[in-house]
């Protein structure tokens, strides 16, 4: 990890010198343990602020929206996918963008190493080859990296990214097994009643703070339907029904878009599972147009076209 | 669309349960499924007055949102029909709207809304007939659900 630090101070101070790019995006060490938070370097002498290690969960494509300058942004296989939909959907230009493109093993979820804790406070953090040492008062644990991983990071299909100006680190080998999909499967086997108890119990818990609209880089729009007053598309409240959706049409904003880096999950201050709603946008995008978002520049995003064979069967006849 | 004089068209005082008689609203795009529904009323078939019509300019002018409004405040049971394939009078309307209409359809079902509350057709000026079947058969698909439930905005 140190190493991948140092390679990335080494390129953005080469990038800032040789005048390529206006500002570098990428991770700085925390306030707290676990924790790397965004990091804007402009000047070379700013550019050893900027680190990387298991806690640079967020997507920093977020940052990239109408942009004007030109950017260097730190992206890991998600990230990197975010940014070519960005890129697709002239939010910014690929020549503006320099990707310094980082394989990924997946991100720690801090909320499950404090959930462990049982309330013990976390001090220092070191992490060492696939564990971790926590230490704090009364504390001294080792734990496996891997037990603690994000959920979207779990089912990742796409670590190493699609395109990048410069790889740090070796490739690492894809999750080939993992059946992505197996939670919105199971959850689609329940009878309807089931799945709509658990749909409203789970955004009966929104309290419409948008954390995850907001964490999200396609959620990029001037003014959001939440937010429109004049249609008032729905109300503001956190009554089930205005929730529901909200929660449902968010969902399909992002169709044939979410690339599961998932940030809106992360962001989401109540614990809600939105990985369940977006899933199955991505699994239905690929079954019906046999698209993935965020792998390729070139083919069309699947709601902006259609083919004439596209499958009608849902349709009366 | 003015958004008041769409739920002016849905919201009455609901009847007592035993007299109550679903609530369908139907989006019909302007080149043919509207027409369609003229040529049944022309041609006086008769089909069930449960189905109050929204006319639109395609279907591909539909936005989730308003069939979700549609059901939210009052609707029971939402249509939305438009030109057959190769025919939209926009040419692709209705195979772009077709790809929306697949996904929210999926996506509906998968959280519970029950199968049958939302339905989409293709329904073209000629097809008088097939209008006033296919409104014959989601006001008994719908009648059979029930009043809807989910996704209603309770008052207060
Ligand atoms: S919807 Fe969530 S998981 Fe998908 S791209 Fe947006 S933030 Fe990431
Ligand atoms: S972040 Fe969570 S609580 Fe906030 S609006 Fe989104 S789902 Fe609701």
């Amino acid at each position: 990890m140190l190493n991948t630090s140092v390679a990335i101070r080494d390129i953005a101070k080469k990038l800032l010198d040789e005048k390529r790019v206006d500002l570098i995006i990428g991770f700085e060490k925390g306030s707290v343990p676990l924790r790397s938070t965004p990091c804007f370097v402009r000047s070379t002498s700013e550019a050893d602020r900027l680190i990387w290690n298991v806690n640079c969960e967020n997507n920093l494509a977020k940052y990239l929206p109408k942009t004007k300058e030109r950017v260097a942004i730190v992206a890991k296989g998600c990230d990197v996918r975010s940014i070519i939909g960005l890129i697709k959907e002239n939010q910014v230009t690929r020549e503006q963008v320099f990707i310094i493109g980082i394989p990924c093993k997946g991100m720690i979820d801090r909320r499950k190493i404090e959930a462990k804790l049982d309330g013990k406070e976390i001090i220092e953090a070191e992490e060492k080859d696939d564990t971790i040492i926590l230490t704090g008062n009364n504390l001294r644990e080792i734990i496996k990296k891997e037990e603690f991983l994000h959920n979207s990071c779990k089912t990742c299909t796409h670590r190493n990214p699609v395109i990048y100006d410069v790889l740090i680190g070796d490739k690492v080998v894809e999750d080939q097994a993992v059946d992505e999909y197996r939670e919105v499967k199971e959850f689609e086997a329940q009878s309807h009643d089931e799945r709509w108890r658990s749909f409203s119990d789970e955004v009966s818990k929104c309290i419409r703070c948008y954390a995850c609209r907001n964490a999200c880089p396609f959620c990029y729009c001037q003014e959001c339907f939440v937010d429109s007053s004049q249609p008032q598309w729905i109300g503001k409240t956190t009554n089930l029904s205005d929730t529901a959706i909200f929660h449902i049409v968010r969902a399909f904003h992002i169709a044939g878009r979410c690339v599961d880096c998932g940030s809106c999950d992360r962001a989401c201050p109540m614990g809600i599972d939105l990985r369940r709603l977006t899933k199955k946008m991505e699994m239905d995008v690929k079954d019906l147009f046999h698209y993935e978002a965020g792998i390729s520049l070139e083919d069309m995003p699947p709601l902006a076209t259609f083919n004439p064979d596209d499958p009608q069967e849902f349709m009366m006849v | 669309m003015e958004l008041n004089i769409m739920e002016n068209q849905i919201q009455q005082p609901r009847e007592k349960v035993d007299e109550w008689e679903p609530k369908i609203i139907a989006f019909l795009c302007n080149w043919c499924s509207y027409a369609g529904a003229d040529l049944a009323g022309v041609s006086r078939l008769q089909y069930p007055p449960n189905t109050r019509i929204i006319r639109v300019p395609c279907s591909g002018r539909i936005s989730p949102l308003l069939i979700l409004r549609c059901l939210q405040h009052g609707a029971d049971g939402v249509l939305v029909s438009g030109c057959h394939p190769g025919d939209c009078h926009y040419i692709s309307g209705n195979y772009v709207a077709r790809r929306k209409f697949a996904i929210l359809n999926n996506f509906l079902e998968y959280l519970g809304i029950e199968k049958g509350r939302v339905q989409f057709a293709w329904i073209s000026a000629a097809e008088g007939k097939r209008f006033a079947e296919l409104v014959q058969k989601v006001t008994e698909d719908v009648r059979t659900l029930g009043p809807a439930t989910r996704l209603v905005r309770k008052q207060g």
